[in-house]
C-alpha cells in the first residue's frame, strides 16, 4: 500500500467534525441526499445562510415545531429559491454597509430538488446566475419528485418507471431524455459550475469549498441517490452513485470560467450501465434493445464531456 | 415535545431553537442495528462520513459506535466499511 492509497484511507478523518444538520431529521433511511446536505454543511460552516425550496430536504428537516438545521435557514415556494437566496445576499450586502450587522462574510446558499431547479425554479435560478449574486445553487437531483411519491420530472431518466410514467405493456416508463441541466448553467457563463455525488465525499466537500470561495454566483449538481424512489435496497445508495460516475451515467465535472475539467474520480474506461440498472426497480423492466439505446446515449454523452475536458481545458484559451 | 396550541404559536411558525429536531428519536424506525468488530476496525472513519444521519461517533479509544437512538439501521456503514468490521444484526 503506497502513501496515496494511505492519504484516501484516513482522509475522511481530516473532514470537520462539527455536525450543522443534527440527527433525528425524518428522512429515509438510506437517504444519500440528505448525507449530501450534511456534507454540504460541514463544508460550508457556520456563516451561511440557506433558501430552501419546497421538497424532501425541506419536509424531513423542518417538522414543525422543531428543525435539524443548526445554520439560519428559510422555507421558500417551489419556485422561488434561487430568488430569495439573491434577496438575502443583496439585504445583507445593505445591512453591511449600513453597519447594521457585523461586517462578516456569509455565504447565502439556494437550495432546491430537481423539480425545484430543472422544471419550477428554472425562471428564478436563471435570473438570479444573470444578475451575479454572490451566492451557490445547489440541486440535489434524486431524479423525480419524490417527496410527493416519485412522479416524473424533466431530471428523470429515460427507461426509469414512476407513478405518472409507470412502465407496462405500452409504455417503456419515462420517454424523454434526462434535461442536462449543468450545461445549461454553464451557457449562463457562471464563475464556477460542478456536478458532485455523496458517494465521492471528500471530492463533494472540495468542489463546495472551492463554490463557496468563488466570489459570485456558482452551481453545484448534486447526484443524490434515493433507495425509496428508485426501488433499490437502503444499503447500496452509496455505491449506486458510486455505479453511475463509474458507469457515464452521471460524470463528475467542473467548469471553471467556461474551462472544463474532469474529476479525478471518474475511470478511465466506462462500466456498462447494465451494471447500475440491475439493482434499480425503477429500469426492471427495460429489454435489451431498450438497454442498448440508452448506453449508446451514454457513450455519445462521455465522448462529448471528455473531448470538453480536453479542448477547453485551463490553459486553452 | 409537547404540542403547541394556536394561541402560542410565533408569528410565521419560526423555529428559533437550532438542531431541535433531536428531540425525536428516529432510533424507533430501525429493524437492524449495526455492530463493529473492533479487532478488524482500522479507524478510517468511512461510517461516519458516510452516515446519512450522522450518528456514528467517534469515541475516546479511537473506535468508532452509532448512537442508536437516531440509528436507523440502513445499512450502509456495514456495505461501505473497508475491512468489513460492521455487521448488521436483526433488532428484537
Amino acid at each position: 500500500m503506497n502513501l496515496v492509497e494511505n492519504f484516501d484511507l484516513y482522509a475522511p478523518r481530516l473532514i470537520n467534525k462539527k455536525e450543522l444538520f443534527s440527527a433525528g431529521h425524518r428522512a429515509c433511511s438510506g437517504c444519500a441526499e440528505v448525507l449530501a446536505v450534511r456534507l454540504m454543511c460541514k463544508a460550508l460552516g457556520e456563516n451561511t445562510v440557506i433558501a430552501s425550496a419546497t421538497g424532501c430536504m425541506e419536509i424531513v428537516s423542518s417538522m414543525f415545531p422543531t428543525t435539524a438545521w443548526e445554520v439560519p435557514w428559510i422555507h421558500v415556494a417551489f419556485e422561488n429559491a434561487a430568488a430569495v437566496a439573491s434577496g438575502v445576499e443583496a439585504g445583507l450586502k445593505a445591512l453591511r454597509r449600513k453597519g447594521k450587522v457585523d461586517d462578516r462574510y456569509v455565504k447565502v446558499v439556494g437550495m432546491a430538488g430537481d423539480g425545484g431547479t430543472m422544471d419550477i425554479g428554472i425562471q428564478a435560478l436563471s435570473g438570479a446566475m444573470e444578475r451575479g449574486h454572490d451566492m451557490i445553487y445547489v440541486c440535489f437531483d434524486n431524479e423525480a419528485y419524490m417527496n410527493t411519491g416519485i412522479q416524473r420530472s424533466s431530471g428523470t431518466p429515460m427507461g426509469a418507471s414512476t407513478t405518472t410514467a409507470p412502465a407496462g405493456k405500452v409504455s417503456m416508463g419515462q420517454k424523454t431524455w434526462k434535461k442536462n441541466m449543468p450545461e445549461i448553467m454553464v451557457a449562463h457563463n457562471v464563475p464556477y459550475v460542478a456536478t458532485a455525488c455523496p458517494s465521492y465525499p471528500l471530492d463533494f466537500i472540495r468542489k463546495i469549498e472551492k463554490a463557496k470561495s468563488v466570489k459570485g454566483p456558482s452551481y453545484i449538481h448534486c447526484f443524490s441517490v434515493c433507495p425509496t424512489g428508485w426501488r433499490c435496497p437502503s444499503h447500496l445508495a452509496i455505491s449506486m452513485g458510486r455505479l453511475a460516475v463509474e458507469t457515464g451515467v452521471f460524470p463528475l465535472f467542473e467548469v471553471e470560467n467556461g474551462h472544463y475539467r474532469l474529476s479525478p474520480d471518474m475511470p478511465k474506461k466506462l462500466r456498462p450501465i447494465r451494471d447500475y440498472f440491475k439493482a434499480q426497480g425503477r429500469f426492471r423492466h427495460l429489454t435489451d434493445e431498450e438497454i442498448s439505446m440508452i448506453q449508446e446515449r451514454v457513450n455519445t454523452e462521455h465522448k462529448k464531456i471528455t473531448e470538453k475536458a480536453k479542448y477547453l481545458k485551463t490553459g486553452n484559451e | 415535545m409537547a404540542l403547541k396550541t394556536w394561541k402560542e404559536l410565533p408569528i410565521g411558525c419560526v423555529v428559533s431553537e437550532p438542531g431541535s429536531a433531536s428531540e425525536y428519536h428516529t432510533g424507533s424506525w430501525r429493524s437492524q442495528r449495526p455492530v463493529w468488530n473492533d479487532a478488524k476496525c482500522i479507524k478510517c472513519g468511512i461510517c461516519y462520513v458516510f452516515c446519512p444521519e450522522g450518528c456514528v461517533q467517534q469515541a475516546e479509544n479511537g473506535f468508532f459506535k452509532a448512537n442508536l437512538d437516531y440509528c436507523k439501521g440502513c445499512g450502509i456503514c456495514a456495505h461501505e466499511c473497508w475491512p468489513r468490521a460492521i455487521s448488521m444484526v436483526e433488532e428484537g
